[in-house]
Order: structure tokens, then sequence, then C-alpha cells
């Protein structure tokens, strides 16, 4: 399967000298009496570099074999993330540079979804949020409801995340897995 | 009471655009006035365009819209008219993007008994003293960078120097089309100074469309394109004026295009007929929403067209 140039738009993936790429922008241009082209700036999907890369109105444009699959997270070996699907018991390993930041938030049997290239495990998305228990932080001010004013805490995986006052060791917040920041205290149970 | 539709509301914001490009064609029309060219008005829709290789008409009628109102205004120089101008709607198929939308406004002007570098004289003139109009003065700030249309600042560089320069080859040399576009927009033209007007001047033969070759220098051809801050404003020639030399340019564009499997375009016989007749002049086409977009201090056409399309 191919695409032409102008099916390029931003969130396309596309594969180049087999390696997949998203589009991340694109602009049209067309020098005076020359040919119509596209401008682009592509995200290589297996190590996350950018680059900008020129296609003519012409050229074919290969469409990278990728899948998406929802596979719960089962355990840390080494460097290794592996993951599970559930009904299949089929089971990938991801390096820890793929899962990035990520890493921090990954709870036992945490549903993700991990995108395959060519049927290799490629990379990983978390839920936009999970749930943590604070391990380590300073006793809280009771009485103290501010929001805007942080301090440190640490979960299970060592990750250091700034809490309102009111938080204590024990207690269980909401983490924004997109951007590693507090969110809110949740009640369990 | 019903609310206002939102297109007139969405017009109404445009007002302050609408006043400014009533000021720019006043502008132009009284530069040119006062410098003894006629304003003329040629057909929008013709029986035939130039055929050029990359460049296609939206059908009208029997025949199609003007994608540039060149051939007539030089069938007008062929009837005697020295100097001539023109400001007025063209259409281009397929062409949408930050810079390009499919109806468009020219202005061109040719002046008879002159070559591409008393063109590029006007077009100094010109666009100094649309700046100074619409922005008091020759110097102002384009999207939070300054630019400067004083006349002094502009700069040129060959064609052939800035390939060397900044992609390695003399396309003059050994003329390959993939590679020049290519390289034209990826290397050379954000290579180029982003403050000025820069014009890059004598083209490969292969790219001289409708302008003659240097004499002295039959690889290049006496074409020029006007470049500010990336964004290319106009294109001028100094013009062919050999019927056999136009007729095989024609031919040889609509055989690019059939190579790329598109339909080849007519010729139009009277303007080839005409071309006989017609003095050595020299002639431009300056795209007037991107002129306008840039005075207006627009990041994109669409902030200077209340009417889009697509």
């Amino acid at each position: 399967m191919s695409y032409t140039a102008a099916d390029l738009r931003k969130g396309l993936k596309i594969e180049l000298e087999g390696i997949p790429y998203e589009v991340t922008d694109f602009e049209f241009v067309k020098p005076g009496k020359g040919q119509a082209m596209y401008k682009c700036r592509i995200k290589n999907m297996l190590i996350g570099s950018t680059m900008d890369k020129t296609f003519r109105a012409v050229d074919k444009i290969d469409q990278p074999n990728i899948e998406s699959k929802t596979m719960a997270f089962s355990y840390k070996e080494g460097d290794k993330y592996v993951f599970m699907d559930n009904k299949t018991y089929e089971q990938v390993e991801l390096h820890e540079d793929v899962v990035g930041d990520q890493r921090f938030f990954l709870l036992e049997d945490l549903e993700c979804e991990v995108l395959f290239f060519n049927h290799r495990a490629m990379s990983v998305t978390l839920p936009s949020f999970v749930i943590k228990e604070i391990k380590e932080t300073e006793p809280g001010a009771r009485g103290n409801t501010a929001t805007n004013v942080l301090k440190p805490a640490k979960i299970d995986t060592g990750y250091e995340v700034g809490v309102p006052i009111f938080i204590n060791q024990g207690d269980f917040i909401r983490i924004d897995t997109r951007t590693g920041k507090y969110v809110e205290r949740v009640k369990l149970g | 009471m019903r609310p206002p539709p939102a297109d007139s509301d969405a017009l109404r914001a445009q007002r302050r655009i609408l006043e400014l490009r009533a000021r720019l064609n006043e502008t132009i029309r009284r530069f040119f006035r006062e410098r003894g060219f006629l304003e003329v008005d040629t057909p929008v829709v013709l029986p035939a365009n130039a055929p050029e290789a990359n460049i296609d008409a939206v059908p009208a009628g029997a025949g199609w819209f003007r994608t540039s109102p060149e051939l007539a205004m030089k069938r007008l120089l062929a009837a005697g008219c020295e100097k001539i101008f023109q400001l007025g709607p063209v259409a281009r198929a397929g062409e949408r993007g930050r810079w390009h939308h499919p109806e468009f406004t020219l202005l061109e002007w040719y002046r008879a008994h002159a070559g591409y570098l008393e063109i590029l004289a006007d077009a100094k003139a010109l666009l100094a003293c649309v700046a100074q109009e619409l922005r008091g003065a020759t110097d102002f700030v384009w999207q939070g960078k300054p630019v400067s249309f004083a006349q002094e600042l502009w700069e040129k560089a060959a064609v052939s120097q800035a390939f060397i320069q900044h992609a390695g080859w003399d396309p003059a040399h050994k003329f390959d089309p993939d590679r020049f576009d290519l390289d034209l927009v990826t290397r050379v033209e954000p290579a180029l100074p982003a403050d000025r007007p820069v014009v890059l001047i004598d083209y490969p033969a292969p790219l001289a469309a409708l302008a003659r070759r240097k004499p002295d220098d039959p690889a290049r051809a006496e074409r020029w394109e006007l470049y500010l801050g990336g964004v290319e404003l106009a294109n001028a020639y100094s013009e062919l004026t050999d019927p056999a030399e136009q007729r095989a340019r024609f031919i040889e564009a609509n055989a690019q295009r059939a190579k790329r499997g598109e339909k080849p375009y007519p010729l139009d016989e009277t303007f080839l007929a005409a071309l006989a007749q017609m003095p050595p002049s020299g002639g431009i086409a300056l795209g007037v929403d991107r002129l306008l977009m840039i005075l207006a201090d627009a990041d994109s056409l669409d902030g200077v067209l209340p009417f889009r399309n697509g």
C-alpha cells in the first residue's frame, strides 16, 4: 500500500527506507514555475528524533504496517518492560528507552496501547491518568487546602512529583502520564 | 430578533483588510498612472492559456480561466501599446497552502523597448512606494521580524551562483528539473536573506518559459524572481519575441505534461501570430495577495482573503 503526496497531513504515519515516521507538520509549496511539493517535518517512531523531508507531488510514499493492541503491563526485567495480551497470553518486551518517562507510572496489570511495526512491538502509550500511592513526603499541614503551593513527594518507582501541602504519605493521587504532573487526591474504597 | 449569520461577523472582522487592499490597489494604480502606463482589462475566460508544465488551468465553459493575463497583454504590446499594466484575478487549479490560493490577484506590467532590468527598477520603486503608503515607511515589521523595502537594500544573486553556494551544483550547466525544484525549496530559498527583497536572476534556459535567452549566454534566460522572507513575490522576463521558439517551448511544456499523464493544452495561435510584431519588451507578474499579506502583517494568505476557497 502506498500514499501519494496529496494524502500528506498532520498525524499521517508513513514509511521511509524501512523506518516508520509520523508527519508532525506539513506545508504546500510551489516555486514559481516549478512543481508542487510538500515540506514536512517527520518524527521517527522508533527513536523519536525528527527531521525535515520534502516530497514532490508525484512521489509515492509507503504506508507502514502498524497495528495497535491493548496489553497489560506484566513485569520489569533489567531494562526490559514486559507487556502481555490477557487473552492470548502473548508477551512482548520493550526497552526502557522506548518506554521513556512513562515507566514511572506503570502499575502491574495496567492496560496500555502497544504499537506494532511489521508485527514487532515498537512503542507503548499509557492511559492518560494513573493512580499512584505516595510512599514518601513531609507530613501534611492539616487544614491547608491550598493547591498552588507544592512540596516534593515520591511514588513507588522513585519518581518525584510536586503535590499540595495537604497530601500525606499513604494517600493516593491521580497523575497525568503525559505531563507527569499531579492532578488530584483520590479516595480509594 | 434573529442573530446575524456567522458569515456577516466573519466578514465584518475583515474590514481592516478590505480597506488595506483598497489602498494598495489605489496606490498601485496611481504609481503606474504617474509613470505613463495605461491600465488595461483583458478577458478572464480564455480559449487557451500559455501551456506550462506545472500550472493547471481551471476549466470555464468551452475554455479556461486565465492563469495569467500575459498573452492578451503581449498582443497589446504587438498592437503598439508601449506601457501597460493590469490588476486582476487569475486562477490556478490545485494550489492551496499557506502562500497559495486557487484564485488570486496578479499585477502584471509591461514596457516595450525595455528588458528585465528596467522592470527591476520599476519593481524597486513600486515596493518602496506601497510600503510608504500602507506602513508609513519603507522599513516595517512583518510577523515580528524587521523587513525593508528600501530600494538601496535590494540584493541580487545569480541563480547559478546561489545554487553553487547553497546546493553545490550549477543548474545552468547540467539541468535536472526535479533536483532544481527540490534544492530550490530546501536549500536555496531558506538561505536567502529574509529582511530585504532578494532577486534571483538569470535562470537556466530550460526554465525560461516566456523569457528570451541571454544574447551572450544562451544557457541562461533573462528571467528574475523576487523573494521576501522566503515568499516569492514576482516573476519577470525580458520577453521572448521569437514565435518559432515560443511555439517550441509550448510544445515542450505540453510534452512534459503528457509525460506525467496530464492533458496538453491548446496553443493560442492568435498570440503566436502577434508575437512576430511585438517589440523587445520587459514584463512581470507580481502576486498582490502575498504583497498585501506582508504589508498587512499577516502570517498567511488566509489572513488577507475574506472569501476563502478550501
